[in-house]
C-alpha cells in the first residue's frame, strides 16, 4: 500500500534527488486477448519503476512492494476490486454487531502458508496488530487505529472491537497483509497464502514470483513472475521494445505512446487511475486566505489544454479531489470553468486588481516543471506573477509537507478517497472550514454506505466551491504490453498489480 | 623499492582515513532528513523522532563517526536506514556487476587505444592516421550516456542483438544471459574511453618518434621497429599508464551514469538511491569502497611507473619527477 499520499517521481540520470513514486494502479485481472495459445509454463517480465524498499509493508517497504506483493503473495481477509469494492476473500464471512463495533470473521477454510502452516486466527490476529503497533509504517495505521482489541476465540473465528464506528473498517482490511505469525522478520522474507511465493529478490534489478503450490483458489496462469526494476520511464520503454519486459505497469513517458499504439505487438490500454495533479494553495497564507483569490487562480488556468500538452488528450479533468472510482464521485469540473474574466472579476471583487506575486514551490521531476510554467504564463494574463521554485521531492516533504512554509505548490496525490484530507486543518494546504470537518468525521461513523457518500459528496461540493486547490487533471493509467499477453490489471488503485491472471502465450 | 612501497602504503592509509572524515562531513550537509524517507506521511513529531532513535542519527556527529569507523574496522558497513538490510552484502552483490563492467571496459579500451593511438601518430600523415585522430577528438566531446541512449537504441531497440538494460535476475548463474547483459554498456564505456586513451597514446608515440634515443638508436644501425620494442615503448608508456590509472578511475566512478542508462544493478545505481533516499550507511559505504577502490589505481599506477621507467626509482638524478 502507499505509505504516502503524494508522489514522489524519479528523475533519471541525473545522479543526486530522488525518491520513492507512488503511482496508483491496479484491480482485477482484465487485459485484451493474446493471441496464440496459452502457456502456463511461462515466464512473465514485468517491468516497473518502483522497486521495493524492503519487503515489509509495515516497514517502509514503499509503493514497490505493494505492486510486486499484495495479493500475489499476500492476501487479505477482503480484497480490493477494479471498480474500488470490497470483497471477502480470506474471510469467509462476516458479520457485524448492531452498535457498528464488533465485528466477528469467519476464516476460509484449507488456506495454508507458503512454508506449510495452517492459517488460523491466531495468523490474523497478529497481522492485525502488527500494523497498527507503535514501529508500524504502514499507511492504513491511522484508519486502523480504531482498532480497540483483536481476539481469536477459535481458531476460525477472529473477532475485533471498534473504539468508534468505521464505515470504511472493511475496506481498509483490504489493505492489511496476513501474515505467518511465526514469520518472524518480514523485510527480506515472504510467507503468505497468495498465489504467487517469493522467489529470488535481487536488490537493484529484480523480484521473481513463482507459483505456489497446493493455493487454495485458482493457481496462477504463469509458473513465474519477474518484476523487473527500472530507473527511469525510457529504459523501462526501451525493454519492452526489445522484448526485454512483457508488459509495464504504469506508463509515465505519453511521448513513447506512438511508438507501441498502431504496432500490431503491443496492446495500449488506458484504465482509471487515482493520481491527482494539484496546485494546492496554502490556505491558511495571504492572499489564498481569499476564496475569490483561489477562485480566481482557478479560473484563471485552462486545465484542458495544459492535459493536452502534458498527456497528448490521455487522462482526465476534474473538478475536484474526487476520482469518478470513488463511489462520491460528481463530475464538478463545470464549478471550475477556464474563464480569464471571470477570473479578473473575482481579482477585482477581492482587491487584487492588479494582480499580485506569488512563489509556487515545483518539485524537480515531471510534470511538474512543465505545469509550473504553463501555469506562470495563464496567470500573467490575469496579472498574477509567478515565481517558479524548483525542488527535490525532499525539499517539498521538509519544506511545504511538514514545515508548510510556502504560498502555493503543485503535487500528485495518488491515493483513492484522499478527498477526506480536506477535512484535516493540520495537513499540509492548510484547508480549514469546520463545516467540511464534521462532514468527514460524521461519513466515517456512518452506518451505512449510502449515508457516507451523502455526507462525502457535500463535502466534494463545498470544497470544489470554496477553491481549497486547484485540482489540474486525473493522471492516465496507461499500461503497454506486449500482445502475447493478457489478463493483467488495466485500471489504477493503489499501486496494486494483481499477477496471478497473466497469460502468456 | 621496499622502502617506496611502504611509503606508499602509509600515504594510501592517511588518504583513505581523510576521505573517510571528508565524506562523513559532507553527507551531514546535505539538506533534508533521513528521517523522512522513514515515516508515512502525517507522521507526528514524536513518530519522526522516534525514527532518528532508531537510526542513530540524533546522536552528536562524532559519536555517529567513530560508531561508523569503528564498525568498518571490523569490516562490517552498517545496516541500511531505509531497508533495514545489511549493507556489506548487498554492495558485494552489487559489485559483481560494476568490477566486470569496469574491467572488461577499461581492457577493451587498451586494446583499441594502445595499436590505435600509436598508428594514429606513426601514420599521421595518411587518410587513416588523420581519420583516427579525428573520430578521437569527436570521441571525447561524447557524453556517455548519450552514447549509451544511441547505441542501445540502435543496437537493442532496433536490431535487438542485446537486451537493452537490465541484468539477469539470477545473476551470474548463466554467464551467457550476464555477459549478454554487459556487452552493450562495456562497449559505451569503451568507445568514450578509448577515444581520450587514443589522444594520450598518440601524443606519447610522437614524443617517442620525435626523440633523440630513438633517432640515435637507428643511426646505430636498428630497425624501426627494434628500436620502438627497445626505447620507444617503454618511454611511451610511462605518461600513458599514469593516464590509464586515472581513466580506470574515473570509469569506475562514472559507472553511475552508465548503470543509470542500462538499468544495471551495480554500485552507481545503489549510491543513487541511496542518495536519493539519505541512506547514510549506504552512501558512506559505496563512497568508502569507491575510494578505496580509487587510491588502489592510483598505487598500482605508481608502482607500475617505477618498474617501467628506472627513472622514478630514484637512483638516477634528472629523472621526470
Amino acid at each position: 500500500m502507499n505509505t504516502r499520499s503524494v508522489r514522489y517521481a524519479l528523475p533519471a540520470a541525473t545522479a543526486a534527488v530522488l525518491a520513492l513514486t507512488l503511482t496508483a494502479c491496479g484491480g482485477t485481472p482484465a487485459g485484451g486477448t493474446a493471441s496464440g495459445k496459452h502457456d502456463p509454463g511461462a515466464t512473465v517480465s514485468i517491468g516497473s519503476l518502483y522497486e521495493p524498499q524492503n519487503l515489509d509493508n509495515t516497514g517502509g517497504g514503499g509503493q514497490g512492494v505493494t505492486e510486486a506483493l499484495h495479493g500475489n503473495v499476500y492476501e487479505g481477509l477482503f480484497r480490493l476490486t477494479d471498480t474500488g469494492k470490497a470483497e471477502p476473500l480470506l474471510a469467509a464471512a462476516h458479520q457485524v454487531s448492531p452498535d457498528g463495533l464488533t465485528y466477528t470473521f469467519t476464516l476460509r477454510d484449507g488456506v495454508t502458508f507458503h512454508s506449510g502452516k495452517k492459517l488460523t486466527s491466531a495468523d490474523v490476529k497478529y497481522s492485525l496488530e502488527r500494523v497498527i503497533a507503535p514501529a508500524s509504517q504502514s499507511a492504513r495505521k491511522k484508519n486502523l487505529s480504531v482498532i480497540k482489541t483483536v481476539e481469536a476465540p477459535d481458531p476460525k473465528t477472529v473477532r475485533v472491537t471498534l473504539s468508534q464506528k468505521s464505515i470504511s473498517f472493511v475496506y481498509n482490511l483490504s489493505y492489511v497483509w496476513i501474515v505467518n505469525s511465526a514469520a518472524g522478520d518480514l523485510r527480506a522474507t515472504a510467507d503468505g497464502t497468495g498465489p504467487f511465493r517469493l522467489g529470488k529478490w535481487t536488490r537493484g534489478s529484480s523480484l521473481g514470483l513463482d507459483r505456489a503450490t497446493g493455493y487454495w483458489g485458482t493457481a496462477a496462469a504463469s509458473k513465474k513472475v519477474v518484476f523487473r526494476y527500472f530507473k527511469d520511464a525510457a529504459a523501462l520503454n526501451n525493454a519492452l521494445l526489445s522484448n526485454g519486459v512483457d508488459l509495464v505497469t504504469s506508463q509515465q513517458s505519453p511521448d513513447a505512446l506512438d511508438r507501441f499504439k498502431n504496432n500490431p505487438a503491443y496492446k495500449v490500454t488506458e484504465g482509471n487511475s487515482t493520481t491527482k495533479l494539484l496546485l494546492a494553495f496554502n490556505d491558511k497564507a495571504k492572499p489564498f486566505t481569499d476564496v475569490k483569490v483561489r477562485r480566481a487562480v482557478a479560473a484563471a488556468v485552462d486545465d484542458k489544454k495544459l492535459l493536452e500538452s502534458v498527456w497528448g488528450g490521455h487522462g482526465k479533468l476534474i473538478g475536484s479531489m474526487v476520482p469518478p472510482t470513488d463511489p462520491w464521485y460528481e463530475d464538478l469540473t463545470s464549478t471550475d470553468p477556464y474563464d480569464p474574466a471571470l477570473a479578473k472579476k473575482l481579482l477585482a471583487e477581492a482587491g487584487y486588481a492588479d494582480g499580485f506575486t506569488f512563489t509556487l514551490q515545483t518539485p524537480s521531476y515531471d510534470p511538474h516543471p512543465t505545469a509550473a510554467t504553463f501555469i506562470a504564463a495563464q496567470l500573467a494574463d490575469v496579472g498574477i506573477k509567478v515565481k517558479i521554485n524548483t525542488i527535490t521531492p525532499d525539499e517539498w516533504y521538509t519544506k511545504v509537507y511538514k514545515n508548510k512554509d510556502f504560498d502555493a505548490t503543485l503535487q500528485e496525490h495518488v491515493n483513492d478517497r484522499d478527498l477526506v484530507w480536506y477535512g484535516n486543518p493540520d495537513f499540509y494546504w492548510g484547508y480549514n472550514n469546520p463545516q467540511v470537518t464534521r462532514w468527514v468525521d460524521e461519513a466515517e461513523r456512518s452506518s451505512t454506505p449510502a449515508e457516507q457518500t451523502e455526507l462525502l459528496k457535500k463535502v466534494n461540493r463545498t470544497t470544489a466551491q470554496e477553491a481549497a486547490s486547484e485540482w489540474l487533471y486525473l493522471y492516465p493509467q496507461i499500461v503497454v504490453a506486449s500482445s502475447r499477453v493478457s489478463g493483467y490489471p488495466l485500471n489504477g488503485l493503489n499501486s496494486q498489480f494483481h499477477a496471478f491472471g497473466i497469460k502468456k502465450s | 623499492m621496499a622502502r617506496y612501497l611502504l611509503r606508499r602504503s602509509a600515504l594510501l592509509l592517511l588518504s583513505l582515513g581523510l576521505a573517510t572524515v571528508v565524506l562523513f562531513i559532507l553527507l551531514r550537509m546535505l539538506p533534508g532528513d533521513p528521517a523522512n524517507a522513514l515515516t508515512a506521511v502525517g507522521a507526528t513529531d514524536e513518530q519522526i523522532a522516534a525514527a532518528r532513535a532508531a537510526i542513530g542519527s540524533d546522536r552528536p556527529l562524532p559519536e555517529q563517526f567513530t560508531h561508523w569507523t569503528g564498525q568498518l574496522l571490523r569490516g562490517d558497513f552498517g545496516t541500511s536506514f531505509v531497508s533495514s538490510l545489511p549493507v556489506g552484502p548487498e554492495i558485494a552483490t552489487r559489485l559483481q556487476v560494476t568490477l566486470p563492467l569496469t574491467a572488461a571496459a577499461f581492457l577493451l579500451a587498451v586494446l583499441v587505444a594502445v595499436p590505435a593511438g600509436f598508428v594514429a601518430a606513426h601514420r599521421r600523415h595518411t587518410w587513416y592516421g588523420s581519420l583516427l585522430s579525428g573520430v578521437s577528438q569527436l570521441g571525447i566531446a561524447v557524453p556517455v550516456f548519450w552514447l549509451g541512449m544511441i547505441l542501445v537504441a540502435v543496437l537493442a531497440v532496433n536490431a535487438r542483438w542485446f537486451p537493452s538494460g537490465g541484468f539477469p535476475p539470477d545473476g551470474w548463474a548463466d554467464p551467457a544471459e550476464a555477459v549478454r547483459s554487459l556487452a552493450l554498456p562495456v562497449i559505451t564505456v569503451a568507445l568514450v574511453m578509448s577515444a581520450s586513451l587514443i589522444r594520450y597514446v598518440r601524443s606519447a608515440a610522437l614524443d617517442v618518434l620525435g626523440s633523440d634515443y630513438l633517432r640515435t638508436a637507428r643511426a646505430l644501425g636498428g630497425t624501426f621497429r627494434g628500436a620502438m620494442w627497445r626505447h620507444g615503448l617503454r618511454n611511451a608508456s610511462v605518461p600513458v599508464i599514469s593516464v590509464l590509472g586515472i581513466e580506470l578511475a574515473s570509469t569506475l566512478l562514472g559507472a553511475v551514469v552508465v548503470e543509470s542508462v542500462f538499468a544495471l544493478p551495480g554500485l552507481g545505481s545503489q549510491l543513487t538511491t541511496g542518495i536519493s533516499q539519505h541512506d547514510y550507511p549506504v552512501i558512506q559505504g559505496v563512497l568508502f569502497v569507491s575510494t578505496l577502490a580509487v587510491l588502489l589505481i592510483g598505487f598500482a599506477a605508481d608502482v607500475v611507473q617505477r618498474i617501467v621507467d628506472p627513472r622514478l626509482r630514484g637512483g638516477l638524478a634528472g629523472g621526470p619527477r
